[in-house]
């Protein structure tokens, strides 16, 4: 399919490219030259930029097909401008076999939306206790190893896990928190966990984890990519590490960069998440953390979680936001906030991911994979129940009136969602 | 969610959820009503028809007895009908959720919950789902909140000190866990008490205790002097011998309340606990049954404040 995207305002957020312009694209790739259209995509007053990059979104398969299926999350990523996606492994049965691996790749490619690159388990079961078969799973599909939301307490373990990933040159994606001082809180140990009567989870589960892992980054020379930074001694830690040198990157999931602990107000459990929403002076670090590139992308971290399970007193509530259809509006919400160029707003949910992810995509030039959104920036739309095709409607954005509408998505070369 | 959930459009209690966030109206209007009440309990007939035809049920999802026996016997002497459920024994076991059980009977025509449940939050969560003519009382819920325990504290030192604003209150113990220290500290700060402080060991004290507004001491010597109140709070066994704390002597010792300790307060303080006490933990017995305890006249006050709680919100 030729498509020709006409008179679109074209961001490029890798080469800083943002002009008034026609994209052109044939046989899945975007074409330095034009042709004859088979279809013409009329983008005027609209930005056509890079599809969005998600590093973290749970497709819930398998194993929780009741709180949301492929195909509704699926529909959900490219509703939402993203058209290439990483899952983190705690499915159930977790990603710890080629076998699920190849299934979840092969459900996903069938579909026709969104690329799907799964996140293998660095341990079996997420257990902590033995490895995976990584270069199996390598060889299934999986672009990285992670712990997900179970971080690794044995630190021996941990560290062969690291050796190990290293020695084939794989990523290895951790979050920072240690099990001991994380166990059993719900909510950042501070001002609002102790009105609110709440377990806490103190700043330094993060920062005593990260001081562990840049240890062992050291030791190992592993590429560590630390999902989910919370604190903002978190931000400077990494921000020392990549001065040092250190093999390392970091994401934000982007509820963390707009909402505080303040916003837990009467028990709000769609403020309930992992990592915790932590104080204002920890969220404005993330948020200028994301600005100045220290942190190196957002990510959704998109968790559907039925209306049952949240439906319960905080503490019981399952940890969790659907974020899929928010990152793009989020993330510029973000942006204007702090008054960023959209090119540089657009990087961090596009061709910053890409390179963590290792793909080639994230870009729009001659050659590059025709994996494009088109939206309409200052379009307003509420956010409601009925306006997401996630199955998950659990959100704190419930009832706000965010601004940004994706109008079309096109991967590969197809258009596979339009407003 | 911001506005208040505890007060309806009219600025009147709705729910009793919490003593935060209440004007300092509400709770002298029930410490008022409560004193109007306490000679209902004096007389030979205990009854008043205020609630006759409402129905109370006590909805306990973790047991317990003394706080569930008061608040039936504040709602019988209102001549309402209770009806009492021991939740933790039925309907969640078999799997039920918090809020079938609570439509379940809000079916069966109530017009109060008495509430008490393991997690902090829970009654919000039920208050935002029940019918507009139904009424949520938090009986205590999780380390958040035990309101009509703190108007209970609040009513007893008003009693034997007439006036807040004078007043140095200090509460002593496990405050991390503590429901009962969160409301009482609430109620006091509103009811504008210069001074209230906490004292306890850093383990059993919360993050960023300052920011309720208390001064925070970690010697019980230090602490005490000059207080006009001490409450005591309960230390959990399951608390004694961990992490937190190494041994229940070892908190008798640097926090137990005896004779000696107390003779560093005003001379003419009062000493207050929400019971069960621990004799011997976190207080001794001469102490305990001494002339400044108040321990006993608080259970007696406990009736006529849920009594007023209770006929406030079915009033409104």
């Amino acid at each position: 399919m030729k498509i020709l995207i006409r008179g679109g305002r074209v961001i490029d957020p890798a080469s800083g490219r943002d002009e008034v312009g026609d994209v052109f694209i044939s046989d899945g790739r975007i074409s330095g030259s034009k042709g004859k259209a088979e279809r013409t995509i009329d983008a005027r007053g609209l930005v056509v930029a890079p599809g969005l990059i998600d590093l973290a979104a749970r497709l819930r398969e398998p194993g929780y097909e009741y709180k949301a299926t492929l195909e509704s999350e699926m529909d959900a990523a490219v509703a939402g401008g993203v058209t290439s996606l990483a899952c983190p492994p705690d499915t159930d049965p977790p990603l710890d076999e080629p076998g699920l691996v190849d299934m979840l790749r092969r459900r996903s490619k069938v579909l026709e939306r969104a690329r799907v690159y799964p996140i293998g388990a660095l341990t079996v079961k997420l257990a902590g206790e033995r490895l995976t078969e990584m270069a199996e799973l390598a060889e299934a599909g999986c672009v990285a190893f992670s712990q997900a939301n179970a971080p690794l307490a044995d630190t021996q373990v941990l560290w062969r896990a690291m050796q190990y990933a290293g020695t084939f040159g794989f990523p290895v994606w951790l979050r920072a928190e240690d099990r001991w001082l994380a166990h059993g809180g719900v909510a950042h140990d501070g001002e609002v966990a102790t009105r609110l009567g709440l377990p806490g989870i103190p700043a330094f589960a993060e920062t005593i984890a990260l001081g562990t892992l840049l240890q062992l980054v050291r030791a190992t020379g592993t590429r560590v990519h630390f999902c989910r930074l919370s604190t903002a001694t978190g931000v400077e830690m990494i921000r020392a590490a990549k001065k040092e040198g250190l093999p390392v990157s970091c994401d934000v999931g982007i509820h963390h960069v707009h909402l505080s602990e303040m916003d837990l107000g009467y028990y709000d459990s769609h403020c309930r998440l992992e990592p915790p929403l932590r104080s204002q002076r920890d969220r404005e670090a993330l948020a200028a953390g994301l600005a100045d590139g220290t942190i190196d992308c957002a990510v959704s971290d998109h968790t559907p979680v039925d209306e049952d399970q949240k439906q319960m007193p905080f503490a019981e509530a399952e940890p969790g936001a659907t974020g899929l259809e928010l990152l793009l509006p989020l993330a510029l919400k973000w942006g204007a906030e702090r008054k960023l160029p959209l090119a540089t707003t657009l990087a961090r949910v596009t061709c910053d991911p890409a390179r963590i992810l290792g793909v080639q995509s994230g870009r729009i030039d001659a050659g590059a994979r025709a994996d494009l959104v088109v939206f309409d920036p200052a379009q307003h739309w509420r956010v409601v129940p009925e306006a997401l095709k996630s199955q998950g409607k659990n959100t704190p954005f419930l009832g706000y009136e965010l601004a940004g509408r994706v109008r079309t998505t096109i991967v590969a070369g197809n258009v596979v969602y339009e407003a | 969610m911001s506005s208040n959930p505890q007060l309806n459009a009219n600025g009147e209690l709705q729910h009793l959820l919490s003593t935060e966030g209440l004007p300092r109206e509400i709770l002298l209007q029930i410490l008022d009503t409560a004193e109007s009440f306490a000679g209902v309990t004096e007389r030979e007939v205990k009854k008043v028809p205020l609630m006759r035809g409402k129905s109370v049920f006590n909805l306990f999802f973790e047991p317990s007895t003394r706080t569930r026996t008061t608040f039936e016997i504040a709602a019988k002497r209102l001549s309402a009908d209770v009806i009492n459920l021991n939740v933790a024994a039925s309907s969640q076991s078999k799997g039920e959720s918090l809020l079938d059980t609570v439509a379940n009977l809000s079916a069966m025509q109530a017009d109060v919950f008495v509430v008490r449940h393991a997690s902090s939050g829970a009654p919000y969560l039920i208050a935002r789902h029940v019918k507009p003519h139904e009424h949520v009382i938090n009986a205590g819920d999780g380390r958040h909140a035990h309101p009509t325990q703190g108007l209970l504290d609040l009513y007893t030192i008003r009693h034997y000190k007439k006036d807040f604003s004078r007043l140095t209150v200090a509460i002593v113990g496990d405050v991390l866990h503590s429901r009962v220290a969160r409301s009482l500290i609430h109620g006091l700060t509103t009811l504008g008490v210069p001074e209230v402080r906490v004292i306890g060991p850093q383990t059993l004290l919360p993050a960023g205790a300052e920011a309720l507004g208390v001064r925070v001491f970690h010697d019980m010597r230090a602490g005490i002097k000059g207080c006009d109140v001490v409450v005591m709070l309960r230390l959990q066994n399951e608390r004694m011998n961990g992490a937190l704390l190494p041994s229940a002597q070892e908190f008798f010792k640097h926090y137990g309340l005896t004779t000696d300790k107390l003779a560093l307060a005003s001379p003419d303080a009062i000493v207050m606990h929400p019971g069960p006490m621990n004799r011997g933990v976190e207080i001794d017995s001469p102490v305990a049954d001494g002339p400044h305890s108040v321990i006993l006249p608080q259970v007696t006050y406990g009736i006529a404040v849920r009594m007023a709680v209770m006929s406030i919100v079915a009033g409104n």
